[in-house]
């Protein structure tokens, strides 16, 4: 065990918890973090040679203090103001460490952690750039990298965030069980940015920013082992997974989108696959649903079909609904109204999504979806006009790329003036 | 005589394992099992999905109740394994009830979902 990368993978394994150990300890971020990096320092030495201790996370959080304490007298000899009032809870440090990890300490440490990085001050992008730094340990190159930002304009939204959430008050008591499952919904609305950061990529950036989606899911496994039996957690980790299965058939060669239907579904990840499923298995013996469970539940749906015809479109189609009726919102009515074509066809879905023209009309997918069920209805002329829509709000060259290969398909069928086929639908 | 061999190691670490890192160690292993498997001695071989996958039926006062997560207790200590297809979860759960019902000793039955199995079998 003296190769240098299973070191490594054991310090990033331990490092959620041995930071929100020594961030119990001294209440200060930057301190533990400090005290997080001497300890992986010293056992870069030490492991190779004596192997890695039988509890890894002890031994940092262990060596980890007493060097910031260590440093805390150094610094206290050459200062007159010593900073004890920080270390008040010190004088024990030679006990053994692994008396007081126990398990609950260790859950509240690392969703207080988790939950630090959620601070509602704090936009989204500095959320999900302070977590990958703090929780994941990713180098700030890594994150800018994943962001395709350069390296200083991270460095700085990093130190903005932490000197925001430096003079916000953070709860260090324990949280009794409505601030326990407020701060579980906060840290998994969290970690589903992260996911989606890496999942919204395309073409020529995705295999910068996938290593965020794994960072995720890894997140949402360590935030499940600690709440076993939270369903929407269990539900957000299946979403995840099954998700990130289908990674590898999301685009062609050119970077171009391929859509569910036409995705070969060889190419999809079988275990992440078999690990969602039996984790949205799970979360239904609950019956307790909620909004990460049924998202979860169509993904699993379709991860079921073996062929796109397989498709349980009904059932996708309630599921959808039982969203809506958990948090109406347009776009999720758009994605039952796509739904609705394929178990009904297209002029009841038409019909569904006509009164949504007003709100989303700024929305890519909106004339996307609309091009296609028209297309299907043979209107192909109202189609060209939605899908020429489509093309101006486009977010990527891959959702444009798309568009376009409807529109070339009715100008050829122009000029050979066939009928319109079944035609592919969105 | 037929041995079980059960597999314990800290998870959190085994699932932070680089793909290229945990297929080093599935090689290694692989070549360790072949030998046996040539032999004819090797049975199933299984890895089992991670924990946070697991479901617990366990008997509390005579009544059989559903736990998520895996088998914590120490008071109690394994005894043998089954290994069941069942269309969902809560077919295994149905399956693991009646065996607790009808087993005296009551204690707890673990429902992990298997993710790779080799069903090789020894000959006897």
């Amino acid at each position: 065990m003296t190769d240098i990368s299973w070191i490594d993978s054991l310090l990033t394994t331990a490092r959620p918890q041995a930071v929100a150990a020594l961030l119990r300890y001294f209440r200060d971020l930057d301190m533990a973090e400090e005290a997080f990096q001497d300890a992986c320092l010293r056992a870069l030495k030490n492991w190779p040679q004596n192997g890695p201790p039988r509890d890894p996370t002890a031994w940092l959080i262990f060596v980890g203090r007493n060097a910031a304490i260590d440093a805390v007298r150094k610094r206290s000899k050459q200062q007159p103001l010593p900073d004890e009032e920080h270390l008040s809870d010190l004088d024990d440090a030679e006990t053994a460490i692994a008396e007081r990890l126990d398990g609950s300490d260790y859950r509240d440490d690392i969703l207080r952690l988790l939950f630090i990085c959620c601070h509602p001050d704090l936009p989204a992008t500095q959320q999900i750039a302070l977590a990958l730094r703090i929780i994941s340990g990713l180098s700030v190159k890594q994150i800018a990298r994943a962001f395709l930002v350069g390296e200083s304009a991270m460095e700085q939204r990093i130190t903005r965030a932490k000197a925001k959430i430096a003079n916000a008050s953070v709860p260090f008591e324990a949280p009794g069980p409505v601030e326990r499952a407020e701060r579980l919904g906060a840290v998994a609305a969290m970690i589903y940015l992260v996911f989606n950061e890496g999942y919204s990529a395309s073409g020529g950036d995705a295999p910068m920013r996938a290593p965020l989606c794994d960072e995720a899911i890894r997140l949402a496994r360590l935030l499940l082992r600690l709440y076993p039996a939270e369903p929407e957690i269990m539900g957000l980790t299946a979403l995840l997974l099954l998700q990130h299965a289908r990674t590898r058939a999301r685009f062609d060669a050119h970077g171009a989108v391929i859509l569910l239907e036409d995705q070969d579904r060889t190419a999809w990840n079988g275990k992440l696959i078999a690990e969602g499923l039996a984790l949205i298995d799970k979360a239904m013996l609950h019956r307790s649903p909620g909004a990460y469970q049924v998202q979860a539940a169509i993904a699993a749906l379709h991860a079921r079909a073996k062929r796109p015809e397989d498709t349980d479109w009904k059932q996708i189609e309630l599921l959808y609904s039982a969203l809506e009726a958990m948090q109406p919102s347009p776009v999720i009515t758009l994605n039952r109204a796509v739904a609705v074509s394929k178990a009904d066809g297209p002029e009841a879905a038409l019909a569904m999504i006509e009164p949504l023209a007003g709100k989303l009309s700024n929305y890519f997918h909106y004339y996307g979806v609309r091009g296609s069920l028209l297309l299907q209805l043979g209107r192909n002329d109202e189609a060209r006009d939605a899908f020429c829509k489509a093309i101006s709000l486009a977010n990527s060259p891959a959702e444009a790329a798309h568009i376009r290969m409807h529109l070339d398909r009715l100008s050829k069928e122009k000029t050979t003036d066939s009928a319109p086929g079944p035609g592919p639908s969105f | 005589m037929l041995y079980a061999v059960l597999c314990y190691a800290q998870e959190d670490a085994v699932t932070a394992w680089s793909k290229e890192q945990d297929e080093a160690v599935m090689g290694k292993l692989a070549a360790v099992q072949q030998r046996y498997a040539a032999a004819g001695k090797l049975g199933p071989v299984a890895r089992l999905l991670p924990t946070t996958a697991a479901t617990t039926v366990r008997k509390l006062r005579g009544e059989s109740v559903i736990l998520d997560g895996p088998f914590a207790e120490t008071k109690e200590q394994l005894l043998g394994f089954y290994m069941v297809e069942c269309n969902d979860l809560e077919e295994a759960v149905a399956f693991a009830r009646e065996i607790s019902d009808v087993n005296p000793a009551g204690g707890s039955y673990e429902i992990r979902p298997v993710g790779v199995l080799n069903p090789v079998a020894p000959t006897i």
